[in-house]
């Protein structure tokens, strides 16, 4: 396999990751507010996420990191033609961030009104845009931003109302649950239509038709959220979990599958790529770090398994 | 106005704005793991109590160091697209390698220390703010090697009008690097030092006023949980003004020799000269002082401006390769004076808070087996901190950050006009489709965030200042397990530091 092609599938591994980590942050920071009733349960519902999303959030940084060190053209051509909406993306990752982390430091009651409102903002605008982002480097086209936008949000919500039924007792996860029933109604129809797109997206600009595995990947993903809504009405939470997350992986495969192999319009791996020593170096480095990486942050979700009570302060 | 402006102004606004975080986060991480070291060694209760007190401090920080981070990572591809393009390939490996070794590190490791007080055995969850400091630190030292980069490029070819790296080790390993990294990470150790030290003066000003045994001149300040984050930081300020003053002089002796321009400017100095003095303050010159710190030889000579000027034209062509000269010239001189200010505070505090030899058989202090043959048996007690050196030590905390912003400044717009030296200038970097008017938009938004958010964060730091360590309750009860749900049991997350 070519250097190029190795880059590029690890940076739509740390992308994809970035996708199903984040995204259930996003949701939960979205749907705290509406799960929970008073204090104790808002605390249980944002103490899911708590020790973790920091972590989760690398994946963004590493996944932009990569694109910087091997494919320069690619990263400098997406972050400055997509200005605005990447100014919007990091400020809500910043009020998001100082949300989270303050809200458990604060005194009184209006100034954890303001975090609450930094998270839920925070959550949402990244969850939009990225999902428009996608879309329009895809597409091209407002419509199709739009469609994309919006599945991008209502995964997140799924996926995050079906991580908070995993990790709560109580009214929070019978609240997480039909919530998650509810969001369907606009996950599935959004997932179809965004889904559904992504294999024709070069076709429609002229390109050749998409390969069969990347339909496959798009159906596959299709079914996954619709079985992760079944799961969640069977009451099986972690299978439930599995299969959002999956529903997730799925979308980012199928996505980076139709940007391969040119990221941009008109311009090429080949051509946005830096040269074979960086690439053989970064290499080696990321063949030895990830697997302790993939490592520690899975025994941190291992110590933090329990599923969490409110609890009264 | 050009879009060009407005990008270098983003830049400097958020970077040094960024860099007001970071080095909290670097030093005072050090000192909290310390602290815990320090409980989990003697079990004292005072080093737990402390421990929690400046982890909160550290967090409610670290949270910002975060967040205005990332807008660090994207704004070279947002506002510098040809800078990135040219030099991706090189100086996106160090930020790639700072993601993937030492901020998966920091983040996970810290949100396991947050949250593992009662989940994780007691030797663990040391453990686990030891790797996030080693994360912090880690990171510290990629991106400086990045930086270092730009100013002394090596390691690299220049192939199709894209620089090729060639030798990653030259990269990681640039001499400018290994002179700036400890420098700088030296600076930080000051700065949380320095808030350290104004944390302590502060409260202990604040229990002398409340202290009913303040008539009890032996009981001021000298059995105050104070006392010892006090003199650990003053060690810590005292140590790393060595390592700063030592790799500051190394750094001067690397700009000699790599980059003439910036230490011309430093000094202000026109003509190429020979036994250059050396002006602390305008007006005043010390003699052949320049050229002995910049080669150790007093009569090298040592670049002036204007000769450089004249090369750099003949060499790279038409243009004014001059930085600005008079913000130079006096951030060195801030960054050299403040920070020499703030060790030269802690060495002071050192000789104040030394203890003192008293005859061991005083009634406070009996001996524990009556007077030694041969000489007078003593033992040594804590000396009272005066008033003053509390007061002063308020001083500690923004004259390390200034001096750290004039190093930035000094730094940075020395290296001006170039964004690689002499391979790249900054005017050439600047990203061609982006607008005035979108550079305009984000320069406000993010000026206008993070003014905010500095005042929410001083906001907070002041009131868990005041509020003073909390009492601890005794040791956590392991979570009671099985409420007959299976794999589900149930337990608290214990709020100990967060939620």
């Amino acid at each position: 396999m070519e250097l190029t092609t190795v880059w590029f599938t690890v940076i739509a591994f740390l992308w994809t990751g970035f996708f199903v980590l984040e995204g259930f942050d996003f949701g939960v920071g979205m749907l705290a507010p509406a799960l929970s009733r008073g204090e104790a349960e808002r605390k249980q519902v944002l103490g899911t996420i708590g020790p973790v999303w920091d972590g989760n959030e690398v994946w963004l940084i590493s996944a932009v990191g990569a694109m910087f060190a091997a494919f320069p053209a690619w990263y400098a051509g997406m972050l400055s033609e997509f200005y605005l909406p990447i100014v919007l993306v990091l400020v809500g990752l910043i009020v998001r961030g100082v949300g989270l982390e303050w809200r458990g430091k604060v005194h009184h009651a209006s100034d954890r009104a303001w975090c609450d409102l930094g998270i839920l903002i925070g959550s949402a605008l990244p969850a939009f845009l990225w999902g428009a982002v996608f879309a329009d480097l895809l597409h091209d086209s407002v419509t199709a931003m739009l469609v994309g936008g919006v599945f991008s949000v209502s995964l997140c919500l799924l996926h995050g109302a079906v991580f908070v039924a995993l990790k709560t007792l109580g009214p929070v996860r019978a609240r997480a649950r039909r919530a998650a029933l509810v969001l369907s109604a606009v996950a599935l129809p959004a997932g179809v239509a965004a889904l559904s797109g992504i294999p024709s997206a070069g076709t429609a600009a002229g390109g050749p038709d998409a390969p069969v595995w990347i339909w496959a990947l798009a159906l596959a993903a299709t079914a996954a959220l619709a079985a992760g809504v079944a799961l969640t009405w069977r009451g099986r939470d972690g299978w439930a979990f599995t299969a959002t997350a999956s529903s997730v992986a799925l979308t980012g495969a199928a996505l980076f599958g139709a940007l391969w192999p040119a990221p941009l319009p008109g311009l090429t791996l080949a051509e946005a790529a830096s040269g074979p020593y960086a690439l053989q170096t970064l290499t080696w480095i990321g063949l030895i770090a990830l697997p302790f990486v993939v490592g520690y942050q899975a025994w941190s979700y291992w110590v933090f398994r329990k599923r969490l009570v409110a609890q009264p302060s | 106005m050009e879009a060009l402006d407005l990008a270098r102004w983003q830049f400097g606004v958020t970077t040094v704005y960024h860099f007001l975080f970071v080095p909290l986060t670097i030093g005072l991480g050090v000192f909290v793991a310390g602290l815990q070291t320090a409980w989990h060694r003697t079990g004292k209760e005072q080093y737990l109590r402390l421990t929690k007190f400046f982890g909160k401090l550290f967090l409610i920080n670290f949270a910002m160091g975060v967040v205005t981070g990332i807008v660090q990572e994207f704004q070279f591809g947002m506002n510098w697209s040809e800078y990135s393009i040219f030099v991706g390939d090189v100086f996106g490996a160090p930020l790639a390698l700072e993601a993937l070794l030492a901020f998966f590190l920091e983040s996970t490791f810290l949100g396991l220390w947050i949250f593992g007080w009662d989940k994780l055995p007691k030797r663990v969850h040391l453990a686990t703010i030891w790797a996030a400091v080693i994360g912090s630190n880690l990171s510290a030292y990629f991106i400086l090697a990045a930086n270092a980069w730009m100013k002394h490029p090596v390691g690299y070819e220049v192939v199709d009008g894209k620089a090729r790296m060639t030798d990653l080790w030259a990269v990681l390993t640039n001499s400018t690097a290994l002179a700036q990294v400890p420098h700088v990470v030296a600076g930080a150790f000051i700065i949380a030092g320095g808030f350290v030290l104004a944390v302590c003066g502060y409260n202990i000003l604040k229990e002398r006023r409340t202290d009913p045994d303040r008539t009890v001149p032996m009981r001021r300040g000298a059995g105050s949980i104070w006392r010892t984050p006090m003199r650990a930081a003053l060690v810590m300020t005292a140590i790393a003004g060595a390592v700063s003053a030592g790799t500051g002089d190394l750094s001067g002796k690397l700009l000699y020799e790599q980059q003439p321009m910036k230490l011309a400017a430093a000094e202000g100095l026109e003509r190429d000269t020979a036994g250059a003095a050396f002006s602390p303050v305008p007006g005043v010159e010390i003699p052949m002082l320049l050229s002995f710190l910049a080669t150790n030889a007093p009569d090298a000579v040592v670049r002036g401006a204007e000769d450089l000027q004249a090369e750099f034209a003949k060499k790279f062509g038409p243009g004014d390769y001059r930085p600005n000269v008079p913000v130079v010239y006096a951030s060195f001189r801030v960054m050299i004076t403040f920070g020499m200010a703030t060790v030269g505070l802690s060495v002071l505090g050192l000789w104040l808070t030394r203890r003192r030899r008293t005859p061991a058989a005083s009634r406070e202090h009996p001996a524990p087996h009556g007077p030694v043959r041969g000489r007078r048996r003593t033992v040594r007690v804590p000396r009272e901190i005066p008033s003053w050196f509390a007061r002063a030590c308020l001083l500690a905390l923004p004259l390390p950050v200034l001096a750290m912003i004039a190093g930035w400044l000094l730094s940075e717009i020395g290296r001006q006009p170039w964004t690689v030296q002499g391979e790249l200038l900054t005017a050439a970097s600047v990203s061609p489709g982006v607008s005035l008017t979108e550079v305009a938009v984000s320069l406000a938004v993010f000026t206008l965030l993070y003014g905010l958010l500095a005042v929410a964060e001083a906001v907070l730091l002041v009131r868990y200042v005041k509020a003073g360590p909390e009492q601890v309750s005794p040791a956590p009860s392991t979570p009671a397990g099985g409420s007959g749900n299976g794999d589900a049991t149930a337990v608290m997350l214990q709020p100990t530091l967060m939620y």
